[in-house]
């Protein structure tokens, strides 16, 4: 009875009309060990079927994420540079230094102030004093240019 | 689309594509190119993903058109893949030699199948798509999916015949 419905779904398997189901049925029945003898012939081929479904792939594949540079986050850190530079801006540039009460008081620290300026102030000058030396020397240079006046007249007259 | 979404797409369908490719490129080393090139472009392409209808149906139909690519440039090189890598089958031992034999066999027979029937015979007999699938991802029609299903699967009993009884009749 089993055989005979079996034989009728080989027919159809081979004229490719069994649903999936039935192919189900057949694979079963030809993997397990009770095949009919005139029938052993199938036998190898669901077999291969079945041993073939299993073949698994066992390669990694290298996935690597593309990290796109998205130019909007420039646009965002210069707007947060900006807005940095005006907060620190407006905070450091009105620094307050403070005024003196007492006027006396206020003299004294501006002469000391102004002491201090004029002390270096001729430090300055002194070292710029060296320079009068520079002068001189480039007085005497000066001489050699009459030297060279005079020579130059002779050998003028010595063209002619 | 993150790593671990991508891979939940992809994961159930890997070894099929695997397998085909291999039913395809017959060698394991091929076959493991083929669906690591399948698998990036399908990655790099994750964008679009959503979009796709049927993603296991786009991957089998890519997987089919790299195979045939590979094969015509091995064509064109003179190149030919000889491989045969199958495992075992715990079945008693006396008949497991016999079995093993033959399953050799029925690999053979199908190797020698025009490409198109085997792989018509992979997608069904071995992954067990419906017919509409099969046509959709080899952009046949339905009948003559199953014509070329019945003429494959006519030719491998034939053969499994023959030399089933070789030296016996």
């Amino acid at each position: 009875m089993v055989l005979n419905n079996i034989e009728k779904l080989l027919e159809k398997y081979e004229n490719g009309e069994t649903s999936l189901k039935e192919e189900q049925v057949l694979k079963t029945y030809f993997t397990s060990d009770t095949v009919a003898p005139h029938l052993e012939v199938y036998k190898p081929m669901f077999a291969y079927f079945l041993v073939n479904k299993q073949e698994q792939f066992t390669k990694d594949v290298p996935l690597k994420t593309k990290t796109i540079f998205n130019y909007k986050w420039i646009s965002v850190a210069a707007v947060a540079v900006l807005a940095l530079g005006i907060y620190f801006g407006t905070t450091i540039g009105s620094n307050d230094l403070g005024t003196f009460e007492d006027p006396e008081l206020a003299f004294n620290e501006f002469s000391k102030s102004m002491e201090m300026i004029s002390k270096n102030f001729n430090k300055g000058t002194a070292t710029v004093g060296y320079l009068n030396e520079v002068n001189k020397g480039t007085a005497t240079l000066g001489y050699l240019n009459e030297i060279e006046n005079t020579t130059s007249i002779i050998f003028k007259k010595v063209n002619h | 689309m993150t790593q671990t979404e991508f891979l939940n797409i992809v994961l159930p369908f890997k070894d099929k594509v695997f397998r085909l490719a291999k039913r395809l490129l017959v060698s394991t080393e091929e076959a493991e190119d083929a669906t690591q090139e399948v698998l990036l472009k399908l990655w790099n392409n994750k964008n679009k993903i959503a979009e796709y209808r049927n993603v296991e149906a786009f991957s089998m139909t890519m997987t089919k058109n790299y195979c045939f690519d590979k094969l015509k440039s091995k064509q064109s090189q003179n190149l030919k893949i000889v491989h045969s890598n199958y495992e075992e089958k715990s079945t008693p031992l006396q008949k497991q030699v016999e079995l093993n034999d033959s399953v050799n066999w029925v690999a053979k027979i199908i190797e020698e199948l025009p490409e198109q029937q085997r792989m018509i015979i992979q997608l069904r007999d071995i992954e067990d798509y419906d017919f509409d699938e099969i046509a959709k991802m080899l952009d046949m029609n339905n009948t003559a999916v199953r014509v070329a299903l019945s003429r494959a699967r006519k030719t491998i009993r034939e053969k499994l015949t023959k030399t089933h009884s070789y030296g016996v009749k």
